[in-house]
């Protein structure tokens, strides 16, 4: 895709020197880069508009809240749902953790919340508590020995395990497997189970329709897919939506208010107690006019054959051993060499001006089922091109030198 | 080796890959730790990498003593120059060695700097204040 140099030119961060080398970024995993219009968003917004939202009549405030409340809108466009099912959230994390919370009242002992051995902390430790509170069970569909869920497997022990809560990634953090989820859902609701899909990791790479997807609720963070920090969304199918209890109080939030009684607003309002990330919502709505801009099947096969490119390239050094579905995947590769700790070549990268991220990746169950102390992790957006690979795999070269000489 | 032996070595590096490559020997070079000496109360809390150090004190000498391991190339280095600015000293002269001061003088501070999680700071941090219970 030759549009690839220009858009690059939009990511003033990618243009810096780190250690005297060109900064190679495969750590979009980690965080995404912002493009320039994100940034001139937040800018304009502090410079010109700032005023808090939902309150006041004068002009800045109404100015603010009309353009808060239509990036509502662009994101229900861009998920294909309704805009009143989008939450602002402070991220993924916090989605999760709003919903598990929410779904106290609705589980009891032995009830079955089933999630995947692949998930990231922040889809376990909410699932897991969830279980502690109420009595229920946390059951784990398993993962192969290269990190892989097997669909025909995981339906079958869906069907097992009859979940009241079936709650999984749609693309691995640590491995960027795309889990068959539109598959495991609809067996998981023919079941009675409400479904949770974190696409922290996906929603950048697949750009989801969520009213084909069908699950309950879908989560992601804005600054994974070129927006601020501090903001997430969690969608949810509005009846499931709403019937969740307030998870946080406050102002903004509520109907009425005395000191005997207060009646709360209904969803989306109702979880958006306080004054929000304003000047992240309206970067994360520039970051949606961004990605709007550009074809997504082009920018999508763009990116699957980089990832081809760096897997082969990878392959191609004896030692080398990548984990994960290396045919599904949204652009993350996790790698170890030999048995060298990847703290050290992660350093030794560095000193190239290579960002990778080395370690667990907040998933240490899949670590100790893949029997490892951690990977090393490149991955991938549509701003890297071959000289990114070509860079990184010099990089790596030398630095198995070094560690070997 | 000794501390100057060290610097003497680290001292004229003519690149960072070659000072990480006599870090890493270094690490070669520190005997490994016996594995019933890595237990959980000698690891160092703060390191991104796995960092055992045990600390004690020759009372009729009073001198320093100090071994320790990590699973990594590079922190076993750096732990070493570390043991080498240790060892042997009493309490009293240990609280006077200032390890940043002497990593910054071997030119190690641009590329490992504490921030980058190599827990170098958490080790003089254990060191020093292990120590400061004996002067």
């Amino acid at each position: 895709m030759s549009d690839i140099t220009q858009l690059r030119k939009d990511f003033p961060t990618l243009k810096q020197t780190i250690e005297g080398h060109p900064l190679v970024y495969l750590d979009s995993g980690a965080t995404s880069q912002k493009p320039q219009a994100v940034i001139d968003a937040v800018n304009l917004f502090y410079t010109k508009n700032n005023a808090n939202v939902h309150r006041g009549l004068h002009t800045l405030s109404e100015v603010a809240t009309t353009q808060y409340e239509k990036v509502r809108e662009k994101l229900a466009r861009f998920l294909d749902v309704n805009a009143m099912e989008c939450v602002w959230t402070s991220g993924a994390t916090h989605s999760i953790n709003l919903v598990a919370a929410g779904l106290t009242s609705q589980l009891s002992t032995g009830d079955v919340i089933l999630i995947t051995a692949l998930e990231h902390h922040a889809n376990i430790v909410p699932w897991q508590q969830l279980a502690a509170r109420t009595g229920a069970k946390l059951e784990i569909i398993s993962v192969d020995e290269h990190g892989v869920i097997n669909s025909d497997l995981a339906l079958a022990e869906i069907q097992k395990s009859k979940p009241k809560v079936f709650a999984c990634s749609h693309a691995s953090n640590t491995l960027g497997n795309i889990q068959d989820v539109q598959a495991f859902v609809a067996k998981a609701k023919e079941l009675g189970a409400i479904t949770l899909v974190d696409g922290a990791q996906a929603f950048l790479h697949l750009r989801p329709n969520l009213r084909q997807l069908d699950c309950d609720f879908y989560v992601l963070s804005a600054h994974k897919a070129l927006g601020p920090t501090g903001l997430g969304v969690l969608y949810g199918k509005y009846e499931l939506l709403n019937a969740l209890p307030v998870y946080q109080t406050g102002g903004e939030m509520i109907d009425t208010v005395s000191f005997t009684k207060t009646t709360f607003r209904q969803a989306p309002a109702k979880f958006e107690p306080g004054t929000p990330n304003i000047s992240a919502v309206l970067g994360f709505g520039a970051a949606l006019d961004y990605l709007n801009a550009i074809n997504f099947d082009a920018l999508h096969q763009y990116e699957q054959g980089l990832y081809q490119y760096l897997i082969q390239r990878l392959q191609s050094i004896d030692g080398i051993k990548v984990y994960g579905d290396l045919k599904n995947n949204i652009g993350t590769a996790s790698f170890t060499y030999k048995n060298e700790h990847h703290y050290d070549l992660a350093m030794l990268l560095n000193s190239y001006g290579v960002a990778v991220r080395s370690g667990h990746h907040c998933t240490q169950p899949l670590m100790q089922t893949l029997n490892l102390n951690g990977t090393i992790r490149v991955s991938l957006a549509f701003y890297n091109n071959r000289c990114d690979v070509d860079a990184f795999i010099s990089a790596l070269t030398n630095s198995i030198e070094l560690i070997e000489g | 080796m000794t501390y100057q032996e060290i610097y003497t070595k680290l001292e004229k590096s003519p690149s960072w890959q070659h000072s990480y490559r006599e870090i890493m020997l270094l690490g070669k070079q520190l005997p490994a730790l016996p594995e019933p000496l890595k237990t959980e109360q000698a690891r160092v809390k703060g390191c991104e990498s796995t960092v055992w150090l045990h600390i004690d004190l020759d009372e009729q000498q009073q001198h320093l003593l100090l071994v320790g391991d990590s699973d990594t190339r590079i922190v076993k280095g750096l732990l070493s120059i570390v043991l080498a600015l240790y060892n042997g000293k009493t309490p009293m002269q240990a609280l006077e060695i200032n390890a940043y001061k002497e990593f910054e003088k071997l030119g190690l501070i641009k590329h490992l700097s504490p921030s980058r999680g190599n827990g170098i700071k958490a080790i003089v941090d254990t060191i020093q204040q292990q120590v400061s219970q004996w002067a």
